[in-house]
């Protein structure tokens, strides 16, 4: 019998290090080769770690929600015939795998009474349509984009005592009131079991011990004490990762402008109404990436993103946008690569599509990623005014805001107007704001006058 | 002198400042106490203390006189006699022997006393005016223990005939007539006693009785006891000031006519004020309510490191709450984690018969908006207070209609003021009617009334 340790692969795109979001077995289970091991997360997609051996678990080097570099070791299995460890690897790590072995079978129990709420596996092959940075996949894992859970702890136990009426004194005896002062326990938040709800000295025990959680403040509403302990794993913790960087990162300077789409609204609605079925349904976002294609056009240093640490803004020629979307597990940003190379009815063609793939968990890794410049909308939701978080390394990003009709000054009556407020943020680091209010008054005047978006020159 | 510096300074070594201060001493805290008088404050010098031996005293000189006459017991004796100067002398025995037990407490757990009267300079400093100069201390935490003090009324200022409770227990003879302004606890206690002892005694009340504080099922045997003794009593009256020969109170009755009371003695018992005045408060301008320090919860005045306790701090104006609050204090100051959580202070009026208190009257349950269960056992049920020939009176107790929480305990009744430990043990304990009905109350004794009581409540009282 031999050992032999799987460590983390490179899943590519000079990533480093990953985070172990899933063992997919438990220590003692038989695994055979190519049998999914784990899931572990890169930047925004999670890779798969099929077992390259028939074996049995034996170890597991990490719990959900660690990052691990490329090359630790993250499982061992016994496999028949020679491992892949010296003798001598193995008496230096002895001591220490036996104690991660009683870490990780915990971690695993843990695991295993998780929720899985996976989305159906279905490897993608990457289609690139088009020139877009795409990454080489590494030849022993498959791509995919999970829906996980985060785990959540199970609710503690509540117990109801009998009701105290609001603003009552708890009832207890003198030495219990003592000691509960001492403790520091507020004898309002503990149920009182004995007669007439006094508390007693067992109640106050069951108190410290955590078994009852359940307050009294009367009128039949009870003050909820528990506490839900939801670890920040995946891509939830992704997610945190980036608006942190961002927001720490970068100075943003947000500006809100109303725009007038009155026009834009009646060209869209005729462009929907004349569409041949084969196209798709326009909505005001093709308008908005292609008005963002012209605006960068004539301010290329928006369309850019800025290497703090190496002092460089790389502008890019192409314009990639990225488009938040909010799909079940949380925020992720496909991007629409070349923007520029697709004309409207291709915009609306691929913001479709990846749209799609967002919700149902299978773009790629190259559709989430590559972003120059980004477009957030809450849709319906759009409140009057955000402040949008700029997608890290990013130097802008433009938010739509809610349409609604408002009385407008023509100049000599209110008229009914479709208005709209935009909400662009900037990295005032290497944005001014004299320029951040010329590409907000472009986007302004192209959303405004509608066929300017379509003229060349 | 030299200035003294201390963790904990006390002014005022009355129950609450003395008991503040052993307590600060059994917790290791370097404690000094400032007294002008002897230590005791009112309660051992001219209040709880000598009143109980007055009226001990009273008690038996009348029982004495009750023997002289035709009694059930058959007992016959000559008619008695009272030396009160010699009553007085075992009174001031008991008070001087306290005093000194007091002073002996303070020396043992390591308490510096300093006589004198103190004022505060700032904050941290009080100055003390002591017979052998000027003395400065300096305090990390200071605590007001200052109490109270008689009311007087602008037209009948104590001295000569017009006296305060004060005078009242050192009076060197039995007054032949004594009026009595305010028909509170501390007047009927003290003008029950002096009727027991021979003095033809008026009481004058403003209110429409006497014992205002209390419900009318309470007040009835003592206005009946005081009857029997042969006390006048002036409801809805108003005293008006002396005669102009001095030898009578001016009185106008409660049916508006002005009437004179011939008087050897005017005994004033009006209330008691907070002494709040030349101590210095002004320095530190602490908050106020009404006449009183304002305190929270942990007797913290509001100003920083400057607690307050006992009767300078309100209602009601007892011994045993400046005790607890002095306690809790010294707790406080050493670090340990304490706030006021009584449930009750149960109140004694030693009138005859006694007057028991602890919790909520069924008036004040009502008004708190509980619907309760309340009821009462008779003492003439009682076969202890049968042989006692003490059967006026009962114990009442008003409980919650829902679960039969015990909310309060009063009783009347001679010799009930025993009977207060354990109502307050019932309140504090939570207590429901059938904790009370289901203890075992030794027999023969009053106590028993207690516990049948609440089994009257619950609706099965054996004894009635």
């Amino acid at each position: 019998m031999g050992e032999y340790v799987i460590k983390l692969p490179d899943v590519g795109e000079g990533v480093a290090e990953a985070e172990i979001v899933e063992w997919e077995v438990a220590i003692g289970d038989v695994v055979q080769e190519d049998m999914v091991l784990a899931a572990v997360m890169t930047d925004k997609a999670t890779v798969e770690i099929p077992s390259p051996v028939d074996g049995r678990v034996i170890w597991l080097g990490a719990e959900p929600g660690d990052i691990m570099s490329v090359g630790a070791p993250i499982i061992r299995l016994e496999v028949s015939g020679e491992g892949n460890v010296s003798a001598s690897d193995k008496a230096a790590k002895g001591s220490e795998a036996e104690v991660l072995i009683a870490k990780a079978a915990k971690a695993a129990k843990d695991v295993a009474a998780e929720e899985k709420a996976k989305a159906s596996i279905a490897p993608v092959s990457a289609k690139a349509e088009t020139t877009a940075p795409a990454s080489a996949f590494v030849a022993d894992v498959r791509t995919k984009v999970t829906i996980e859970k985060p785990a959540a702890s199970q609710a503690r136990r509540t117990v109801s005592g009998p009701t105290r009426a609001e603003g009552e004194k708890p009832l207890a005896s003198p030495s219990v009131r003592k000691r509960a002062k001492e403790a520091g326990v507020d004898l309002r938040q503990v149920p009182g079991t004995g007669p007439a709800g006094r508390i007693s000295h067992e109640d106050l025990d069951a108190y410290f011990d955590g078994s009852t959680i359940t307050t009294q403040s009367g009128g039949g509403l009870q003050a909820n004490t528990s506490v839900t302990d939801i670890k920040v794993v995946g891509l939830r913790r992704k997610i945190a990762e980036k608006m942190s960087i961002s927001k720490s990162r970068i100075p943003h300077i947000t500006i809100v402008e109303e725009v007038d789409m009155t026009a834009l609204e009646e060209l869209r609605g005729t462009l929907n109404k004349s569409k041949s079925d084969d196209k798709p349904k326009l909505t005001l976002l093709p308008f908005l990436m292609r008005s963002l294609v012209k605006a960068v056009g004539e301010q290329p240093a928006l369309n850019a993103i800025f290497d703090d640490e190496a002092g460089v803004v790389h502008q890019y020629g192409g314009v990639h946008i990225g488009m938040a979307a909010q799909t079940p597990n949380g925020l992720v940003v496909p991007v629409i690569k070349h923007a520029e190379a697709r004309d409207i009815w291709g915009c609306a063609a691929e913001v479709n599509r990846l749209a799609t793939a967002a919700k149902t968990g299978t773009a790629t890794r190259e559709e989430l990623g590559g972003s120059t410049i980004t477009i957030t909308s809450l849709g319906p939701l759009g409140a009057i005014a955000t402040t949008p978080v700029i997608n890290h390394p990013e130097v802008a990003i433009i938010g739509v805001n809610k349409m609604a009709i408002r009385p407008m000054w023509d100049g000599t009556t209110f008229v009914p107007r479709k208005m709209m407020n935009i909400s662009a943020s900037f990295d005032h680091r290497v944005i001014d704001g004299w320029d951040a209010a010329v590409f907000v008054q472009k986007i302004k005047s192209l959303l405004e006058s509608p066929a300017m978006i379509f003229m060349e020159g | 002198m030299k200035e003294i510096k201390t963790k904990l300074l006390i002014i005022g070594a009355g129950p609450g400042g003395y008991i503040c201060a052993i307590r600060a001493g059994q917790l290791g805290i370097d404690t000094v106490i400032i007294e002008a008088g002897k230590p005791g404050g009112t309660c051992l010098n001219v209040g709880c203390i000598p009143s109980k031996a007055l009226i001990h005293a009273a008690e038996e000189f009348e029982k004495a006189v009750h023997f002289s006459g035709d009694n059930a017991l058959g007992i016959s004796a000559s008619a008695p006699k009272i030396n009160l100067k010699k009553t007085l002398e075992w009174k001031n025995g008991i008070v001087s022997r306290l005093n000194s037990g007091v002073a002996g407490l303070l020396k043992k757990h390591g308490v510096k006393t300093v006589e004198g009267w103190a004022k505060f300079r700032d904050g941290k400093t009080v100055a003390v005016e002591t017979p052998t100069g000027t003395q400065v201390i300096r305090a990390e935490y200071i605590v007001i223990a200052t109490g109270s003090a008689p009311i007087e009324l602008p037209f009948l200022p104590f001295g000569g005939r017009v006296i305060s409770s004060t005078e009242a227990l050192s009076l060197n003879e039995v007054p032949a007539k004594l009026a009595v302004v305010g028909g509170g606890y501390i007047g009927l206690e003290l003008g029950i006693a002096y009727a027991k002892l021979g003095s033809e005694v008026t009481v004058v009340e403003a209110a429409k009785a006497v014992l205002p504080l209390y419900d009318k099922d309470l007040i009835r045997p003592v206005t009946k006891r005081m009857k029997e003794l042969g006390i006048k009593v002036l409801t809805g009256a108003k005293a008006k000031g002396l005669s102009s020969k001095g030898d009578a109170l001016l009185v106008e009755n409660g049916s508006g006519k002005d009437v004179k009371i011939p008087a050897d003695k005017i005994l004033v018992t009006v209330g008691r004020k907070p002494v709040t005045e030349g101590w210095g408060l002004e320095e530190i301008d602490l908050f106020m309510e009404g006449r009183f320090i304002r305190i929270n919860d942990r007797c913290e005045t509001s100003m920083r490191g400057i607690y307050a306790i006992g009767d300078v701090t309100g209602e009601p104006m007892l011994a045993h709450r400046a005790m607890a609050q002095g306690e809790m204090v010294a707790e406080l100051i050493t670090g340990e984690k304490r706030s006021w959580d009584k449930v009750c202070i149960p109140a004694v009026c030693f009138t005859d018969p006694e007057i028991v208190t602890a919790g909520l009257s069924p008036d004040e349950a009502r008004a708190r908006g509980y619907e309760i269960k309340s009821d009462l056992f008779p003492l003439q049920a009682n076969g202890r207070a049968m042989s006692m020939e003490r059967e006026e009176g009962f114990v009442r107790i008003v409980a919650r209609a829902d679960n039969h929480l015990v909310l309060g305990i009063q009783a009347v009744g001679s010799g009930v003021s025993e009977l207060s430990a354990s109502f307050a043990l019932a309140l504090e304990m939570g207590a429901r009617l059938e904790d009370i009905a289901a203890t075992i109350h030794a027999h023969p004794t009053q106590s028993e009334a207690l516990q049948e009581a609440a089994l009257r409540t619950l609706g099965h009282a054996l004894h009635i």
